[in-house]
């Protein structure tokens, strides 16, 4: 997870999937559109990846790891509201494979992540 | 993640009134809207009479003028503005201005502030006024009804205080102890006529005074969605109550200021400080309706309002730009502020609201082009995040209104 409310989730292929956590989507309320990246697309760590549009607000989603893109979720073009129902499952972003895995182990784990958002 | 482009105020973090540090691009959106959410116990914040069930109801409450108000409950902006649209939606407007004006010159003192014609305004009718200044601007929109004794005034939560000064010298009386409600949609009569029989029949734009349930209510038949529905002005006292017996009607949920704000985009209607302000005119914001006969040029109380000499002019000559629909092409919604461009790339306009039209399904806003682009249809771009952004001009409303008017007499 980071402080800026993504989280990734390193699979057994050897990529990373990345999309925003629970509290995230309840923030931006009932999400309408997603933009993603384009498949093939070099990211630096915090690089704008995607764009969130809810009824109310648009925010940016950041890359938490630089890479490359390998996957994303076309399915979000039809049903952006995925994200509020399952954001840590099918409501996921993209998939990038991770350049240089030691920036995993700046992140934060889930507990931590949660531990700062009762503070 | 990041702060997102202005709006009007309804998303936690969009309170840099609240944030230390304001909103600096790049600061960290979710986390400060996290910290605004505990600093928002210690702000001067006013709540409204409805406040203990607003958040008994679960919503989520952000500043807005001034007022601790609830943006959504827990059913979701979309879900909310769509039962507006099938059922009926009730929502607390209580932040806004309620106030009385007194004396038998009542009518036409005020027809020194505004372009209406308020003279012959009957008794128990309302009619959509505006406040203009000295260069054809709105100061403020407002509802105006005869109660006979009174007019009865309500203004925009933000303005209150600067409309309350234009009417100083005025007998006025703030009406600080009243709450307001608004109940909308195509049920809503049916509901209402469960607890108050003949308030169903009322006309578009007429007001009474009933006993909805055991509360005493002055009741209009208008709103701010398009749909059919009441406002209904009641004592603070009685407002949680009345509230939770009208939340107690089949077909009646709560809905927040979220989807009060789609709802009325869809229906075209103006928002103040977005839509129209102190340097908008009321043609150019497409309200010339707004303004009767007796107030034009050879009308029996012609002018005496502030800017009526440009308002006039435009009224009978045009305005150079035009209030107008957009329907951006895709899902993305185009938000307030952005630039319009015709197909040279010329800048001919500006957003002043843009969001998601929830029975559209579709990304709709409202700005302001220049007059030679204003027809349905006119193809424009927007320039988003860099990329630019076909969209149409359309006409308003977005949804058709399905207010109503009664049968003719």
């Amino acid at each position: 997870m980071t402080e800026e409310h993504e989280w990734i989730r390193m699979e057994a292929d050897g990529t990373a999937t990345v999309g925003i956590t629970s509290f995230a989507q309840e923030q931006l309320g009932d999400i309408v559109y997603v933009e993603l990246p384009e498949v093939g697309k070099k990211l630096e760590q915090g690089d704008d990846a995607a764009v969130i549009e809810s009824v109310k607000a648009a925010a940016e989603c950041k890359a938490p790891v630089s890479g490359t893109v390998t996957a994303v979720n076309t399915a979000l073009a039809d049903e952006p509201g995925t994200v509020n129902r399952e954001p840590t499952g099918a409501g996921w972003f993209f998939k990038i494979k991770v350049a240089d895995p030691k920036q995993l182990d700046a992140l934060l784990d889930e507990a931590t992540y949660l531990g700062k958002l009762d503070k | 993640m990041r702060p997102p482009k202005g709006q009007h105020g309804f998303v936690p973090w969009k309170l840099s009134g609240l944030r230390t540090g304001g909103a600096a691009r790049g600061a960290n959106a979710l986390r400060d809207a996290h910290d605004a959410r505990t600093v928002l116990t210690t702000e001067a914040l006013q709540r409204t009479p409805l406040h203990t069930l607003h958040v008994e109801l679960g919503a989520r409450l952000v500043p807005f003028a001034g007022y601790e108000m609830p943006v959504q409950y827990p059913s979701g902006i979309l879900a909310e503005h769509r039962h507006t649209r099938a059922a009926a939606g009730l929502f607390d407007v209580s932040h806004m201005g309620q106030a009385r004006l007194h004396g038998t010159n009542a009518a036409s003192a005020l027809e020194t502030l505004v372009p209406m014609d308020l003279r012959g305004l009957a008794f128990g009718r309302q009619r959509y006024a505006f406040f203009t200044n000295d260069a054809g601007g709105i100061l403020d929109d407002l509802m105006v009804t005869n109660r006979g004794d009174f007019l009865y005034l309500v203004v925009n939560a933000a303005r209150k205080a600067a409309d309350f000064e234009l009417l100083k010298n005025l007998d006025f009386e703030i009406l600080a102890d009243r709450a307001l409600l608004a109940l909308q949609g195509p049920t809503a009569a049916e509901a209402i006529a469960r607890l108050s029989p003949r308030l169903a029949s009322m006309p578009f734009m007429s007001s009474d005074s009933a006993k909805v349930g055991d509360f005493v209510c002055q009741v209009s038949r208008s709103g701010y969605t398009g749909e059919d529905g009441f406002e209904i002005s009641v004592a603070a006292a009685d407002a949680e109550p009345l509230a939770r017996l009208l939340l107690a009607q089949p077909g009646v949920a709560p809905v927040g200021l979220g989807a009060r704000d789609s709802l009325r985009l869809e229906a075209g209607l103006c928002l103040y400080g977005h839509d129209i302000d102190e340097t908008t005119t009321p043609v150019e914001a497409g309200l010339e309706w707004a303004i009767q006969k007796v107030r034009r040029r050879g009308g029996a109380h012609e002018g005496k309002f502030p800017g009526a000499a440009l308002i006039l002019d435009q009224l009978e000559r045009g305005a150079s730009r035009r209030r107008v629909g957009i329907r951006p092409e895709g899902r993305a919604p185009i938000r307030e502020g952005e630039t319009l461009h015709d197909s040279t790339g010329r800048a001919v306009g500006r957003l002043t609201s843009g969001g998601f039209g929830a029975t559209l399904d579709a990304p709709l806003a409202m700005g302001y082009v220049e007059t030679e682009f204003a027809a349905p249809g006119t193809p424009l771009s927007a320039t988003v995040r860099g990329k630019p952004r076909a969209c149409r001009v359309s006409a308003l409303p977005f949804v058709p209104h399905r207010y109503h008017r009664g049968k003719p007499k």
